[in-house]
């Protein structure tokens, strides 16, 4: 492309392949997100319009009071998020958040399984008295209580 | 008293940043405004001289503990160790704002000093720039975030500092990211200057150049210390979560690898004009989008942003005045920056040119990346953004410009023949096809880690093929520099590769005296103890590990218990090998088995070679430090030289022969 153009052609190509490239770039950024992006559930959006399985996801919710139960390998733990209105069960093999306890919010990320339950692979509570997760800011103190209180009946 | 002292220093230098604004613009203007002209340069030194003062005196009011201060009082406390009493200082967001507009005054007060190379007019729009610039940011710190507020009554004792903070690597990689993002400010500056007073030339690239080096060294090295900070300090055995926060370091540093590479071009070869004035734009902007992201508030939640707008708006307006503005002015001139030289699409140019485009497309899918879920929340959406996309979509554009690194550094400035750099090229081809091979053959990796392997080897042969054929010892400083970057590129990239294809992860719950394994090490969990610190309480674990029925050593793992705040964390143990670490971390204490025996959570990985991801981004720092330096040597030699020459002619030719060697 060199001999033949002025350089004002030869910008005009730059400023094209540039643009071609940037343009592409954000057109597959946009296809991707649409795709890729993990979507927050609550129990009841997940029991109403449950996730494919496998699907990489959010569940947001109430641990259960009395749900909360360690397998005999002594890693893997399974308690139940509800939101007052659905229930879901969750599989976790890891290391707690040192604020996760029964009562409590928690974000759960992971995939719906086949038989129904959440594979967890990461668990995010409530941090410290300043810091939690995004989703679980809009639950106050007040749903909070309510949440646990119905679920626990 | 040293607070309020501080907040006048502040005010003052806001004071002095208006009068570097006017007089820097009646400069540029002409006719009249030669006198208050001459104050810029003062006044952009003495700006700095204050910032560092106000600066000084927070650092004081945190080491002494003037719980008189909110400031002091909700981020610190007596009963903390003298370091991360000082370093509390800018584990917040007032603390850490004056730390940006310091370095910012700094930075400004630096170009003042010392670079002359430039038409004085230029330096004056430059230089008005600047000051254009931090008055926003002083106003943001003095209205919205003033770190001298006082408290009435003064409290018994301080809140405290996250405990996560309490590390030496948040010591160190806040001032040093920091001084990389805003010292950025510089590169907008010489960008403004530039296109107002129409110098868009060479000379303008080489000046503007060490700049941004010495900023993008900090940039990288703060990206790496940062990295390194969170895989130890979080104990979730990462490196990089694609968390926005980290995204904030990134963007600019993409943008401004892609600057230094264009005014790269723009200094040898007079071309890419217009695009490199763009850059020097994008970077600042992306440093300035950073800033809002981090400090608004807005990554905890839209709404958040909502509740508490004030800060989160002031800096949105800035960003709106500055980005706008330069983009205004961008729009206005660029039709009159005049087209540079030509070149051919084989040459070192079409190269730089693929890296820049590259460049540029993985900063947009970043960018995109960090703001959608903010975008869908706006319309009650929920999302997170995380790897899944980052690392699939930001490869396809890494990976054909780590093609285009390894060849490009071969190929000639203006045109080049495809003959002429045959072999290298295949000895680069070769070197990837074996590594593509071997990594194939001896493990079932995945497709991403498979081709990391496969380009770390072709960019860490190609890296230092463009010192073939040359006398070593002749080879200029900035060269070597560039191999060492693209060398550290090479290592990084592996180091990436290499853990995420080979890493292996235990999570066992263990009585004391049992053993498991993980990769090629037997860990041995001797004894669980508490232990208590100056401000906190934690169980330790004694681990015996052994490597490949190798000596024994001892890893002591805990979770810490913080009281002030009231907080936990768990605190890895790390053992580093040359080909890698393993990883330990202690949780809670598990159930009892069925015989009784209490049992405890342990959570083993080992990292082949992870620590090459370090290695490389220090790697990189260090050639752009090198390259700096030569630069720098290069041009004060230049400059003694020609003060000499002179001189002597001055002199009358006395000694001729001499000013001649």
């Amino acid at each position: 492309m060199n001999t033949g153009l002025k350089p004002k052609h030869q910008r005009l190509v730059l400023v094209l392949i540039a643009l071609v490239a940037l343009v592409g770039a954000g057109l597959l950024a946009a296809w991707a997100l649409r795709n890729q992006a993990s979507y927050f559930y609550v129990p009841s959006q997940m029991a109403a319009d449950p996730p494919q399985v496998g699907q990489p996801v959010r569940l947001g919710g109430m641990v259960e009071t009395g749900s909360l139960a360690t397998a005999a390998d002594g890693i893997t733990l399974s308690f139940i998020v509800g939101d007052g209105e659905a229930r879901v069960p969750v599989s976790f093999s890891g290391i707690v958040p040192d604020l996760f306890v029964e009562g409590s919010g928690v974000v759960a990320e992971g995939s719906l399984g086949p038989d129904g339950t959440f594979q967890a692979t990461d668990l995010l509570a409530k941090h410290d008295e300043n810091y939690m997760p995004r989703e679980l800011q809009d639950m106050s103190v007040a749903q909070a209580r309510e949440t646990v209180a119905e679920t626990s009946e | 008293m040293i607070a309020e002292f501080a907040l006048a220093a502040l005010w003052l230098a806001a004071a002095l940043a208006a009068l570097q604004l006017i007089g820097g613009a009646l400069g540029v203007r002409g006719g009249g405004g030669e006198a208050l002209a001459a104050l810029v340069r003062p006044a952009a030194v003495v700006q700095a001289l204050l910032c560092a003062l106000a600066f000084g005196a927070l650092l004081l009011l945190f080491a002494r503990t003037d719980l008189s201060v909110a400031l002091v009082a909700n981020n610190s406390h007596s009963a903390k160790p003298m370091l991360y009493k000082i370093t509390g200082a800018w584990g917040n967001h007032e603390g850490s704002m004056l730390l940006w507009v310091t370095v910012m005054a700094l930075s400004g007060g630096l170009i003042a000093l010392v670079e002359r190379r430039l038409p004085e007019r230029t330096m004056l729009a430059t230089l008005a720039a600047q000051a254009f610039v931090a008055i926003g940011f002083y106003a943001f710190l003095l209205l919205s975030s003033n770190p001298f507020t006082r408290l009435v009554p003064a409290p018994a004792d301080g809140a405290g500092l996250n405990p996560s903070l309490q590390d030496i690597g948040q010591a160190l990689h806040p001032p040093t990211l920091y001084t990389g993002y805003v010292g950025l400010s510089v590169a907008f500056s010489f960008a403004v200057g530039a296109l107002v007073t129409r110098q868009v030339t060479p000379e303008f690239a080489k000046v503007m150049r060490p700049w941004v080096l010495g900023a993008w060294i900090f940039l990288t090295l703060g990206i790496t210390a940062g990295s390194y900070w969170a895989y130890y300090e979080l104990g979730w055995g990462g490196w990089w979560f694609w968390d926005p926060v980290e995204n904030a370091a990134l963007m600019p540093w993409l943008a401004a690898t892609a600057l230094l590479h264009s005014a790269g071009v723009l200094a040898a070869r007079d071309a890419l004009r217009a695009w490199t004035i763009m850059l020097g734009v994008v970077a600042f902007s992306m440093s300035m989008i950073g800033t809002f992201l981090v400090r608004s508030g807005i990554l905890t939640s839209v709404h958040a942003f909502a509740v508490d707008p004030e800060r989160g708006t002031f800096i949105l307006a800035l960003l709106a005045i500055y980005i706008g503005g330069a983009l205004v002015l961008f729009a206005v001139r660029a039709g009159t920056v005049a087209e540079g030289e030509r070149f051919s699409v084989l040459s070192r140019e079409g190269a730089l040119v693929v890296n820049n485009v590259a460049l540029s497309a993985i900063l947009g899918i970043v960018l995109l990346g960090t703001l959608y879920p903010l975008l869908t929340e706006a319309f009650g959406v929920r999302v997170s953004v995380g790897p899944p996309y980052f690392n699939p979509v930001g490869a396809i554009f890494f990976l054909p410009m780590l093609v285009v690194l390894a060849v490009g550094p071969l190929l000639r400035w203006r045109r080049d023949r495809l003959a002429r750099v045959r072999g290298p090229m295949l000895v680069i081809a070769a070197a990837a096809v074996v590594a593509l091979l071997v990594a194939w053959w001896t493990s079932g990796i995945g497709l991403l880690p498979l081709l990391g392997m496969m380009m770390a080897a072709a960019v860490a042969i190609g890296s230092f093929l463009p010192l073939r054929g040359r006398s070593l010892r002749r080879v200029p400083l900035p060269v070597w520099g560039m191999c060492l970057s693209h060398f550290g590129v090479a290592v990084a990239l592996f180091g990436m590769a290499a853990d995420s294809a080979f890493q292996t992860e235990r999570l066992v719950a263990a009585r004391v005296g049992e053993t498991a394994q993980v990769g090629p090490w037997s860990i041995t969990l001797a004894a669980v103890d508490p232990v208590a610190g100056p401000n906190w309480t934690a169980l330790s674990a004694r681990l015996q590990v052994r490597y490949d029925g190798g000596a024994t050593r001892l890893l002591e793992p805990q979770a810490r218990s913080f009281w002030a705040p009231p907080q936990q964390t768990t605190e890895a143990a790390l053992l580093t090998r040359w080909n890698g670490q393993l990883y330990t971390v202690i949780g809670g204490e598990a159930p009892d088995d069925a015989s009784g025996t209490s049992r405890w959570q342990l959570r083993l990985w080992w990292k082949p070679f992870v620590t090459f991801i370090w290695y490389g981004g220090v790697l990189i720092a260090l050639g752009g430090a090198s390259a700096l330096v030569g630069r720098v040597v290069g041009d004060v030699r230049r400059r003694t030289a020609r003060g000499r020459i002179e001189q002597r002619r001055v002199e009358g030719f006395r000694e001729p022969a001499e000013a001649l060697a």
